[in-house]
């Protein structure tokens, strides 16, 4: 296990890691993506209050679960890049922040489209949608945060302080729909007791919550390998792994 | 499968332009994300390549002016 931490911190083993493990993972993340979308459109029953549009929880749900759960990812790479000033943890904090940014974006324009036939409106500034849009600042505020220095070393530092104060926000998120009266809906999920959902609707849900977890650890590996073909452009191991 | 023809599935009894407008703007915003950093990618590999190239025929041409040019 240790061994296999210490590997992660070293870029050519993680140039060699991610190559591989990207050649598995796009083709199965796009047949998922496409097998729970159309799962989910098509062969899904409607429901029987919301009728068609809740159609839109299968991608609903997936990106915005996916976006909290990559903040953690995102403050523990920043905490390892302080404590161990490991340079790939620095890499990881910063892969992470456009693709969190994407899923909340996700999450808030299909949440304001599902509101309007369901709510009929928009937006509200209601306690769930809120602390969403936080999180969306707080992705961008990472990724300003970083380009904003010139001293790179600085920026990193400043940014995984950033991210880990950011990470208040996440229990907010989870609980604001308890702990406020919102016109959000609570989780149709539970992973202690029965969920409020059909089988028939459950499973391409989960289906799509697994893809769009692929999806993040994708996303992630790729802009990994993109810096690391930056700002390793000088090294003799990249130089022969692009031979 | 639910619907019973194509028109339905687009219609989706009058939820058809939310879900499909829902559906359209994240399948833009994936392919966007996936499609950069490969574009960036192959740039910067690209740009090595070349810069690389540069260097082996410089220091062809060095090697080579090094064999004639008289010693100082």
């Amino acid at each position: 296990m240790w061994t296999f931490v210490h590997k992660m911190g070293s870029p050519p083993w993680f140039y060699r890691f991610a190559t591989i493990v990207i050649r598995w993972l796009l083709p199965t993340v796009l047949l998922a993506l496409l097998a729970g979308s159309v799962w989910g459109l098509l062969y899904a029953p409607p429901d029987f209050r919301q009728g068609n549009s809740y159609r839109i929880i299968y991608i609903h749900v997936p990106a915005a679960v996916v976006a909290l759960a990559g903040y953690y990812v995102m403050a523990i790479a920043g905490l390892v890049s302080l404590v161990w000033k490991i340079k790939m943890a620095d890499t990881a904090m910063r892969a992470v922040a456009p693709v969190g940014a994407a899923l909340t974006f996700v999450a808030l324009v299909t949440g304001a489209i599902w509101g309007k036939p369901t709510w009929g409106a928009w937006w509200v500034w209601d306690a769930r949608i809120t602390s969403m849009l936080i999180l969306f600042f707080l992705y961008l505020g990472v990724m300003a945060l970083f380009e904003a220095y010139d001293d790179k070393a600085a920026a990193a530092k400043a940014c995984a302080v950033l991210s880990l104060v950011g990470t208040v926000n996440i229990p907010i998120i989870y609980k604001s729909v308890d702990w406020w009266y919102s016109l959000h809906q609570p989780a149709s999920i539970k992973f202690t007791g029965e969920s409020a959902i059909d089988a028939s609707m459950l499973y391409p849900l989960l289906l799509m919550i697994g893809a769009f977890y692929g999806l993040f650890a994708l996303l992630v590996l790729l802009n990994m390998k993109a810096e690391l073909l930056g700002t390793h452009r000088q090294s003799a191991w990249l130089r022969s792994e692009l031979r | 499968m639910y619907f019973e023809s194509a028109a339905a599935v687009w219609h989706m009894e009058g939820h058809g332009p939310y879900v499909w407008a829902a559906y359209g703007i994240t399948a833009l915003v994936i392919i966007l994300m996936l499609v950069m950093p490969l574009l960036r990618s192959r740039q910067m590999s690209r740009a090595i390549h070349t810069e690389e190239r540069r260097r082996d025929l410089a220091q062809g041409r060095t090697s080579e002016e090094g064999q004639h040019a008289p010693e100082a």
